[in-house]
């Protein structure tokens, strides 16, 4: 069998990567079970005090249930293999367990960063190479400056303004939600309808990428286009649209695509602001809930689901990679 | 002094980042300003609620539905702004330096765990992050500024780790080495100087990270209960959102322009700590 085919690369590095989540992977498990444990009082001390009549035999009985009595190291290996099977907890708020109440909010969250990963990629590089092409000119400078202020505002913010202008002034946009309730629509009338709602919710997330992917492809293609294959393309006379997309824009985008992994990291941070600004029944609202619920158990499920999610993502990024560069064999 | 003048005439070269500079000296002024200019707390109520900016010269920027004065709460909020991005930063900074300068210099197996350790601390997306710690240690203005700087030095270790390697070989490293120099004080008084600039550098793009991470947890009900934040200002305003937007739009636009700012000082410092890169 031909260990070269391009098959058993991808093998190789989705298997290696894996191997090499595993240890990444404990430590999260560890730095959360470590947070919890820094929290005054545990969840034994909550509970108690909200029953308001909780004596201390009371207290000592919750913590034998909930195996807070047992020694730390105990408690730190049970929190781990509970959580390799995807076990979190139990949410004594809602009363449900932790990994269940994720997974019910897992599609929007999921949902609303596609569309602002892709808007941003896209538009970024789109306005990335118009900037790099007309290097220094007025539109480089329209650019340039919408990318600057776009990288320093605020997303919660902007997504309110984006109510205020969208929703209250012009309604042309509904103000939050995930769909409307009650109109019994389905197939694409239903699809529509929640295009609709994530339509500034996306765009609100989408702004600080899109100016990032902006900047790094103008940065890149003003790179590209000094280099020698592309004098080369355009001494033998290629049409100058040729050189720019097949030549150099092919080039550039390979930075392009190792920020959208790093950046994954941070998406799901503004998802939690832009989902709490327009109601969006995601992860990120969810985390917003457990903090006022002082759900700390959720709250962690969350944190652990989604470092999960950023190793899952940056995994697929370094296939694209593999797949677009033939030269790189992912380390 | 002559490197001092070349220094300063190289960052003046970047226009933009003068203006940076400008605008952070304005915020500046702004929080020494405040207890000046409003000596009493922000959270008094000083008018008639709801007054719209420019109406009454008394509150220039109006006031909110309790009656406080924006102006005020504007001042004041710079000062917890600047100080919770500074202090964070220098946490952030110390803490990457220090991972980062170890691992880098002894290598081997101590590498390979601080390696780790940065792998686990950079895989957690990092406002998820700080917020459970914020909410968990409940807010304070010491728990945020260990929040941001707990989850914000992987970067940092990453940048000096990098620059150790580079060093680590060169040859008056070597000759420190040679002459019995202790591994500390050639750390401290070789090393460390030698990467200054890239430090510098992102220690201030990380003020303006920071500034944004706190305006984001206070918006989330997450700030300091005590002092007053431009994050917690537009929190409070959200819920009239419909009749006062002005209350969440000029605390939103102070943010804005002093990240940008901070952004901005931090180009100028690249271009004029890196003389050797080609102008953009």
């Amino acid at each position: 069998m031909n260990r070269d085919r391009p098959a058993w690369r991808l093998a190789r590095v989705v298997l290696r990567r894996l191997l090499q989540a595993v240890p990444i992977v404990l430590g999260v498990l560890v730095v959360n079970f470590l947070i919890l444990r820094l929290a005054p009082g545990d969840i034994a001390d909550v509970l108690a005090g909200e029953s308001g009549v909780a004596t201390p035999g009371y207290v000592a009985e919750l913590r034998t249930r909930f195996g807070l009595d047992r020694p730390v190291w105990v408690q730190l290996f049970a929190y781990v293999s509970n959580a390799a099977l995807l076990d979190l907890g139990w949410s004594f708020r809602h009363a449900r367990p932790v990994a269940e109440l994720i997974a019910a909010r897992l599609v929007p969250t999921l949902i609303l960063m596609a569309a602002s990963t892709t808007l941003a990629v896209g538009l970024g590089i789109v306005l990335g190479v118009l900037a790099a092409r007309r290097v220094n000119r007025p539109i480089d400078a329209v650019i340039s400056t919408l990318a600057l202020l776009c990288y320093a505002t605020p997303l919660f913010w902007i997504g309110l303004m984006m109510i205020v202008l969208f929703a209250v002034q012009l309604g042309w946009l509904p103000s939050g939600g995930f769909e409307t309730l009650g109109t019994g629509a389905t197939g694409l009338g239903r699809i529509l309808d929640i295009a609709r709602h994530a339509l500034m919710p996306a765009v609100a997330l989408a702004l600080f990428y899109l100016a990032l992917y902006t900047r790094l492809t103008r940065a890149s293609m003003l790179e590209t286009l000094t280099q020698d294959y592309v004098r080369t393309a355009r001494a033998k006379g290629l049409p100058e649209r040729l050189v720019v997309f097949k030549h150099a824009l092919a080039n550039a985008v390979l930075p392009t695509v190792t920020m959208t992994g790093v950046q994954i990291n941070s998406l799901l941070g503004g998802a939690v602001l832009v989902e709490t600004v327009f109601a969006w029944p995601g992860i990120g609202r969810l985390a917003y809930e457990a903090v006022f619920t002082r759900d700390h158990n959720l709250l962690l499920g969350i944190l652990f689901l989604s470092s999960v999610l950023v190793i899952l993502v940056n995994l697929l990024v370094d296939l694209l990679y593999a797949v677009l560069d033939p030269r790189i064999e992912a380390a | 002094m002559k490197a001092l003048a070349g220094f300063a005439r190289r960052y003046a070269r970047n226009r933009a980042a003068v203006l940076g500079l400008v605008l952070v000296a304005i915020v500046a002024a702004m929080a020494l300003a405040a207890p000046i200019l409003y000596p009493e707390s922000p959270w008094e109520m000083v008018g008639r609620p709801l007054l719209r900016p420019f109406q009454n010269p008394e509150f220039p920027l109006g006031t909110d539905a309790l009656g406080r004065d924006v102006a005020a709460g504007i001042l004041h909020g710079a000062s917890v702004s600047l100080t919770i991005g500074i202090v964070a930063t220098v946490v952030s900074v110390v803490l990457g330096t220090l991972v980062g300068a170890v691992g880098g210099w002894y290598g081997g197996w101590i590498d390979d765990a601080l390696g780790r350790l940065t792998d686990v601390f950079q895989t957690m997306p990092f406002f998820v992050f700080a917020l459970a710690l914020v909410a968990i240690l409940s807010p304070s203005v010491g728990t945020i500024i260990f929040a941001i700087g707990i989850v914000t030095w992987p970067p940092v270790a990453r940048l000096v780790r990098g620059e150790f390697l580079a060093l680590k070989s060169r040859d008056f490293v070597q000759a420190c080495l040679g002459i019995g120099m202790s591994d500390a004080r050639i750390i401290a008084t070789q090393l460390l100087p030698n990467c200054a600039a890239p430090i510098i550098v992102t220690a201030s793009i990380k003020v303006a990270t920071a500034i944004l991470t706190e305006s984001s947890l206070a918006f989330l009900g997450l700030g300091d209960p005590n002092v007053m934040s431009w994050g917690t200002m537009i929190g409070q305003a959200r819920d009239l959102l419909r009749t006062a937007w002005y209350l969440t739009a000029i605390p939103g636009v102070v943010i804005l322009l002093t990240v940008m700012a901070l952004n901005l000082v931090g180009e100028g410092l690249n271009d004029a700590l890196n003389p050797r890169l080609k102008p953009r």
